[in-house]
């Protein structure tokens, strides 16, 4: 069997409501061994552990906390982005739906690990249903005193507040969704400071994905060194994938590091609805790579996926059947991220709407070679020349498609009178 | 509610303005801040009327004009798209005679796209309002928006 459910091991064993169940089902026991032990101890574990950010960048988690536990500001913010905006993931909603604890005592340790004062968890406008399930897990977990003052009778005093986001894809980024907590518009700040240093309302904060932070209590209960012999040497553990398209089975799966995406669609999935045959299928969400068939063979890995310059560590895989067109797909894509875009760097507000034209040309058959050049120039100056995640990752889908797709752009090239 | 007795509901600190809105709007059956309300909120929280318009601008949920009763928004992402047999916009647009950013006659029902809702496993889906619908077909759309028709 390919899959593995540690983080998801309580899906569909226990009632998300109850706190009763969770603890029943080794619930907040971790946060019992965790206050039980050093602080710096936590964090070597996370390190031993070699935790990466499971929210599409992949950056190493025990730095971070190091980063804030450094800092001597009498404030120190955790939050927890569950803004799951990128199409195709929705892996954070299982989490918060199924098993809403694990992640609010994942957030309780590591404020304990680095001295966090209060957290926050931005959830998306869209997961109406997340976010009353997580206020009301606050509640269940704040009359049992793992939240609130001086939790599990230690000098250690946590809160957790939930807040909403109001439609915005780009407030998925740290510095956008900072402003959006402080009540502004989404636009990402410049680095450094990072938000280690000078984050929420200029007070130090560790930002973490849902699934970050929902690992936390099986790291401490394996160790860390144990939680690290699972997976590929650059991407130890578990990774929820969020498997979306034309599969039988859609669905999140949880998987070691390493498996390579064919099973994931083929014995996961169950394979191609009616047994068509693969055109594409994209990784991360909008801002990942589309591959071919013949790629699938690689394996889920932060290391294997850097190549692709682009954050698609998030483990969403969309597959697309031959019926579907790339060019009508990339168009979606980049209408997307023309919609998306908060607008502060020009490339970003002013390339995504020219992507879009040249991409048309594409769909009508009207396009030269010269209109590929300009697409291929464009998208690398948005990806280098804007200051947040959101453009710097948005052309990915067309740059990989110029590469592993050339054959359809010469064809609409080539052939115009198909049209 | 009135948006004075909303207010005293929240601290006068800035970071509450989204919430605030969210609130309010969603509380209103036209669902959208006007005017008045703009200068309102502004004042209470003691922020200039710029800093709320930019708020409202930016996020896609807020509305500076009247809007109906129930707000359908249909998903027009990638895996919604390939998972579908049916156009779901083109169904409700027909169902409703109206086209998208429209609202209908009667005021009951503005029709507009969203990002994509995340629950792409159970494509296509929509939202009305807060609820979330998914899995859907010709006929399940047409029963959903008979019901909110009738009875809401």
């Amino acid at each position: 069997m390919i899959e593995m459910k540690l983080v998801s091991k309580r899906f569909g064993k226990i009632n998300p409501l109850s706190i009763e169940e969770y603890i029943k089902f080794d619930g907040y026991k971790n946060l019992v061994n965790a206050l039980s032990m050093e602080k710096t101890e936590i964090i070597e574990e996370v390190q031993h552990a070699y935790l990466r950010g499971r929210g599409g960048a992949g950056f190493p988690a025990a730095i971070k906390m190091m980063a804030l536990a450094k800092e001597t500001s009498e404030d120190k913010y955790i939050i927890c982005n569950a803004d799951e905006g990128e199409p195709g993931n929705f892996k954070d909603r299982y989490l918060m739906e199924n098993d809403p604890h694990q992640i609010l005592e994942g957030m309780i340790i590591s404020a304990y690990a680095t001295g966090a004062t209060k957290g926050f968890i931005y959830v998306r406008g869209e997961y109406q249903k997340s976010m009353s399930l997580l206020k009301w897990s606050i509640d269940e977990a704040k009359k049992k005193g793992y939240l609130g003052k001086n939790i599990l009778g230690k000098k250690f005093n946590f809160d957790i507040e939930v807040r909403s986001g109001a439609g915005s894809y780009v407030c998925g980024e740290e510095f956008a969704l900072i402003e959006s907590i402080e009540g502004n518009p989404g636009r990402t700040r410049v680095k450094p400071p990072f938000p280690t240093t000078k984050g929420l309302y200029g007070k130090p904060t560790l930002i973490n994905n849902v699934e970050t932070l929902a690992t936390i209590p099986l790291i401490i209960e394996m160790g860390g060194k144990e939680f690290a012999k699972i997976g590929t040497p650059s991407s130890t553990g578990t990774k929820l994938i969020s498997l979306s398209g034309n599969v039988k089975n859609k669905g999140v799966y949880e998987i070691p590091f390493g498996v390579p995406i064919r099973d994931v669609i083929y014995k996961l999935g169950g394979g191609i609805e009616n047994d068509r045959k693969i055109k594409m299928v994209q990784l991360g969400g909008a801002c990942g790579p589309i591959i071919p068939e013949y790629m699938l063979d690689m394996i889920i890995d932060f290391e294997r996926f850097e190549e692709f310059d682009s954050k698609t560590g998030a483990g969403a895989i969309i597959v697309m059947d031959e019926r579907f067109d790339l060019f009508d797909i990339l168009l979606k894509i980049v209408r997307f991220f023309e919609h998306e875009s908060c607008g502060k760097c020009t490339p970003c507000r002013e390339g995504h709407i020219q992507l879009a034209n040249l991409v048309i040309k594409f769909i009508e058959r009207k396009a030269t070679v010269k209109d590929m050049v300009s697409l291929e120039s464009l998208a690398r100056v948005i990806h280098q020349a804007s200051l947040c995640g959101l453009g710097q990752t948005s052309p990915t889908a067309i740059i990989s498609s110029l590469k592993y797709f050339r054959d359809d752009y010469l064809d609409r090239i080539e052939h115009p009178e198909k049209a | 509610m009135l948006l004075k007795e909303l207010l005293q509901k929240y601290p006068k600190k800035e970071d509450q303005l989204i919430e605030i809105l969210l609130e309010y709007q969603n509380e209103k059956i036209d669902h959208y801040i006007s005017k008045e309300e703009i200068t309102e909120v502004s004042k209470y929280l003691d922020v200039p009327e710029s800093k709320v318009c930019s708020v409202l601008s930016f996020y896609t949920f807020f509305s500076d004009k009247p809007r109906g009763k129930h707000i359908i928004q249909v998903c027009k992402d990638v895996p919604c798209y390939v998972s579908s047999n049916i156009d779901v916009l083109k169904i409700i647009e027909k169902e409703l005679g109206i086209r998208i950013n429209e609202t209908t006659p009667n005021q009951q029902f503005t029709l507009e796209f969203t990002s994509c809702l995340g629950c792409c496993e159970a494509a296509p889906a929509m939202r009305i309002n807060d609820k979330i619908y998914t899995h859907l077909t010709a006929d399940k759309i047409k029963a959903i928006l008979s019901e909110y028709k009738v009875y809401m």
